[in-house]
């Protein structure tokens, strides 16, 4: 079974901070790491290869800093690995990002497709099924739980309300919640590997067949028109009165927010 | 000159962190207070390659060099000093000596178990009356036929009870002095062989520190390392490389303390203002983060002249004097900054001044350090 | 698909077991402001087998028109048919505007339609404006796990679509006056549309509530004494509609599970109204609430560094301050 995992080089938002003066994000010093729900999916993958022998080629799409997420899912396991990089992809939207993928995809060959669900920097959910839609595969997207039956798949597809078992013909594209599993570490041996004998492919826009008014910004149908942040927090008002009062100030916050 | 890690490097202390994080922090406390040796996290230490680190594929290592290996020990000893110990004294103490000095038959028999993590080792010098002055071994050694036969005791040997290989020094030749010491590979089931007292002990209280009893233990001759007489020699230059993993145990304790201190003073407030305010704090902090920084340097360039096969027994003592030193003092700063909390159980810095101490002590006391030193500095 | 001549605002109506989701006439509610704006007609989508009886409700809710598609393929929600249906009307009907619920569902369709149609798609809107210039679409969305917000449009491409998650918008009231057409299409679909087979549908309560999902949390510290100290928290919290949660403290004091810890070692938690209830404000518990929209403390210590960060600081005893609260919101119901 060939498997390909789409990964995403991530800023670790939960280590985000915001100045408090200026109310600016802190981009500094931030690390960077897999994005869970891929994470996730390559764990799934790396067991499909510890039980039937898969082979597991990494994917990404990212500036050449993104080799070390690679390197770090080498080290994990995976097989081979590609990066996907040149100026004209920058600027994409999710349509941009699903559609280039989804040309180095078709340079490859696969059985089982498989992305996180969301990105924690973006968390659109859109690349997974979108890329789906442009290589013609089905889809089954909030994935917690895969299992093999012959050349299919049986997947738990949750909702918020409960969840489906599914069985899909290989070959599909599945996206991955980080609950599904808990993903192993690299291993040392995996990670001197993945920086002495193991290549990344780098691939640019000429390797890859696609039209060129799908790419990076002009391929966007999306544009940022602006961001900003919420602004920082001014320090709020403390009161040292009796309890009743206190809790007369508590009711009238409450009302003004909206909550009661 | 180049102070950059390499990007392996950088990829490996992301590793090391996070199963540091997950895997080692969350049991520091429990097995510090109840004397439990860590037997889960060394069969995780094991499956993610942490018990060969510097041994080649072929042997059953993971093919690092000796700092891949030394930022291991460094950064698990952050968390747990413990657990940085376990992996110490099995790579460099038992370990080494078999890839270094051993036979390819011993590396194929026992250096791959250890390396690949299936088994455990320890090393056996030190006796009741054999400690800084390890010449005066009375373990004694006889050949008969294609066996030895050993008879005496060993003191204070760490993973002892739980390894499964033992690296020991035994005398074969009473008239040579340390010219008749010879150092053999004796499996922990070998009838003869048995564990004694176990320590108890004020730091690394997790790991397993026991007597070896010997009573007419009987192993091949196949199991000599190097030739008779050279025991000596190949204890001593374990001791060299062993110093270098205890110096990377010293900096991560060290290196721990500071950064529970930088939390807490950051956190606990007197006088309406937060330690970290306070200037007597900050010039604290500066101390032991320069001191760290400089034990770090020396620890990293002992590894770098060992990985280089240049002389690096002089460099070792250093680290592992100053990086002790400097560990034994920026704990006591971390419990002092942490005021009455830091002398209780609640933080975890009390521990690492505990764990501290015995830097200053095995695998050659500061006073050997300096020995070593000095004799360089004079010859 | 790249067409400006495009008109009418559609909101996808999601059922389940025939039951139309709460979030779907949100959507109608916020749909009949934009179509009002751009003076076109608001449509409900609806999709389903045996699901027409929910159309009139819809009308009620805002829409102008129903479009009404009934199948046995479309019983229950599978990515391709739904695709395929949706994707041939926006083709036939080309609406310049398609606002889709931000749930399992609406986050697996949306995007597999906007990449068939070839469109924008802009994912869990907070805000949804028309620009007066250009009557685009300014989509307004959380980004960076919700540090910065930013405004999306999709100027060359129609349908400008977006999903919304459930509690943003608000639905209008029902208005039995309200008049509009239903039109009902019978799909072109074949049993080849189905090409994943559903083995099982479970239903299920979700036994665990996330903390991380809660509007209202009413988190207790130390301050609370002991362990008993949360029955108050917790008889605030059914006041409330919201959750209970601690810091680290009292989560190694065995007085509440690990999984309703807040901070850096716990939860990042960014509720609607986070109540600090006799926390002292640790950096490491700070760092997980502080991006709470609403935050009330209660502390008894004056340089109790939660204040730093509080919207507002009660100088007092929970077990004083509470109380008193939970009496006056029961007065208020009455």
């Amino acid at each position: 079974m060939k498997i390909i995992v789409c990964i995403k080089q991530v800023p670790d938002t939960t280590e985000v901070r915001l100045d408090p003066k200026t109310g600016t994000l802190i981009r500094e010093g931030v690390p960077s790491i897999i994005n869970p729900d891929d994470k996730s999916g390559l764990e799934a993958a790396l067991r499909l290869k510890d039980e039937i022998n898969a082979e597991v080629t990494v994917l990404t799409m990212g500036p050449p800093q993104a080799d070390a997420a690679l390197r770090e899912a080498l080290a994990m396991g995976a097989d081979h690995a590609i990066l996907l990089t040149d100026r004209a992809f920058a600027g994409s939207d999710t349509w941009a990002t699903s559609c280039t993928l989804a040309a180095a995809i078709q340079k490859l060959e696969y059985d089982l497709i498989i992305a996180g669900r969301q990105a924690i920097d973006g968390d659109t959910a859109q690349v997974g099924p979108q890329i789906a839609e442009h290589l013609n595969l089905p889809q089954v997207s909030y994935v917690e739980d895969l299992k093999r039956d012959g050349d299919a798949l049986i997947l738990k597809r949750v909702f918020e309300d409960g969840y489906h078992l599914i069985r899909v013909k290989t070959p599909c594209l599945i996206t991955t919640l980080k609950e599904m599993n808990e993903a192993r570490y690299m291993s040392v041996g995996g990670v001197l590997d993945a920086y002495r004998e193991k290549e990344i492919e780098v691939w640019s826009l000429k390797d890859i067949e696609v039209d060129h008014g799908n790419l990076g910004l002009t391929g966007s149908p999306t544009k940022v028109k602006k961001s900003f942040t919420k602004g920082a927090k001014t320090a709020g008002k403390l009161y040292d009165v009796d309890s009743k009062e206190a809790a007369k100030i508590i009711i009238d916050k409450l009302r003004e927010k909206y909550i009661i | 000159m180049n102070f950059n890690l390499l990007k392996e490097h950088q990829m490996l202390i992301k590793l090391y962190e996070e199963f540091t994080e997950k895997e080692v922090k969350p049991w520091a406390e429990e097995i510090d207070e109840t004397e439990t040796f860590p037997v889960n996290t060394l069969e995780k230490l094991k499956r993610y390659g942490f018990m060969g680190i510097p041994f080649p594929k072929k042997y059953g290592g993971a093919g690092g060099d000796i700092l891949s290996y030394i930022l291991a020990v460094e950064t698990l000893s952050k968390a747990c000093a413990t657990t940085g110990v376990v992996v110490s004294a099995h790579t460099s103490l038992c370990g080494a000596p078999i890839f270094e000095f051993g036979s390819e038959e011993q590396k194929l028999k026992y250096l791959v178990p250890l390396a690949s993590g299936e088994k455990l080792g320890a090393f056996a010098l030190t006796e009741a009356n054999a400690g800084t002055d390890a010449a005066a071994q009375q373990t004694v050694a006889v050949k008969d036929g294609d066996n030895y036969i050993i008879n005496g005791s060993k003191i204070f040997i760490t993973n002892a009870g739980i390894a499964d290989i033992y690296v020991i020094m035994a005398m074969t030749d009473k008239s040579q002095g340390t010219r008749g010491i010879s150092a053999f590979i004796v499996e922990a089931d070998t009838p003869g062989f048995t564990i004694g007292k176990k320590e108890a002990k004020m730091g690394i209280r997790g790991s397993s520190t026991c007597e070896l009893i010997f009573e007419n233990c009987i192993i091949p001759k196949e199991n000599l390392i190097g030739k008779e007489g050279k025991g000596f020699s190949i204890a001593m230059k374990t001791l060299d490389g062993g110093r270098i993993g205890i110096a990377a145990q010293a900096l991560g304790i060290a290196q721990g303390a500071l950064d529970e201190t930088v939390n807490y003073v950051k956190e606990r407030r007197q006088f309406g203002k937060p330690l970290s305010y306070f200037q007597n704090t900050q010039f604290q902090l500066a101390e032991m983060k320069t001191k760290i920084e400089a034990a770090r340097m020396l620890v990293y360039k002992a590894a770098y002249l060992k990985e280089s096969n240049l002389p690096y027994a002089n460099e070792a003592a250093m680290a592992k004097l100053y990086a002790s030193e400097t560990a034994m003092e920026v704990t006591t700063k971390a419990v002092q900054l942490h005021g009455g909390y830091g002398y209780t159980r609640e933080y975890p810095v009390e521990r690492m001044m505990r764990d501290a101490k015995i830097t200053e002590i095995y695998e050659g006391t500061s006073e050997v350090q300096k020995m070593v030193i000095a004799a360089n500095l004079l010859k | 698909m790249n067409n400006l001549i495009n008109k009418g605002v559609w909101v996808f109506i999601e059922q389940r077991e025939g039951e139309v989701q709460k979030v779907s006439l949100e959507l109608l509610g916020k749909g009949r402001q934009l179509a009002d704006q751009l003076s076109t007609k608001l449509t409900a989508l609806l999709m389903g087998e045996n699901v027409a009886q929910a159309a009139q409700e819809l009308i009620y809710r805002g829409a102008d028109e129903v479009i009404v598609v009934e199948d046995s393929l479309l019983n229950v929600y599978i990515t391709e048919p739904y695709t395929k249906v949706m994707s041939c009307l926006i083709e036939e009907r080309r609406p310049e505007i398609i606002l889709i619920g931000a749930t399992a569902i609406g986050r697996d369709l949306a995007p597999r339609v906007s990449a068939r149609v070839h469109t924008g798609l802009t994912a869990d809107c907070t805000s949804l404006e028309i620009e007066d210039e250009t009557q685009n679409l300014l989509m307004t969305r959380p980004a960076f796990g919700g540090n910065i917000m930013a405004t999306i449009i999709c100027p060359d491409f129609r349908p400008q679509m977006s999903t919304v998650r459930p509690g943003v918008m608000v639905e209008l009231d029902i208005d039995t006056t309200r008049k509009g057409e239903i039109i009902n299409i019978k799909p072109s679909l074949v049993k080849e549309d189905i090409n994943v087979e559903i083995l099982e549908i479970v239903k299920e309560k979700k036994q665990k509530v996330k903390i991380e999902e809660a509007n209202v949390l009413i988190s207790g510290g130390r301050g609370l004494g002991k362990i008993d100290g949360f029955e108050i928290l917790n008889q605030l919290a059914s006041e409330l509609g919201g959750m209970v949660s601690g810091s680290r403290a009292v989560v190694d004091a065995g007085w509440i599970d690990r999984d309703y810890q807040v901070g850096q070692t716990g939860k990042t938690v960014r509720p609607n109204l986070y109540f600090a209830c006799g926390i002292s404000g640790a950096i490491q518990h700070v760092a997980g609430m502080e991006e709470s929209e609403l935050i009330i403390a209660i502390n008894k210590n004056t340089e109790a560094p939660i204040f730093e960060v509080a919207d507002v600081g009660i100088v007092g005893d929970v077990h004083k301050v509470i109380p008193a609260l939970i009496e006056e919101l029961k007065s208020l119901k009455k």
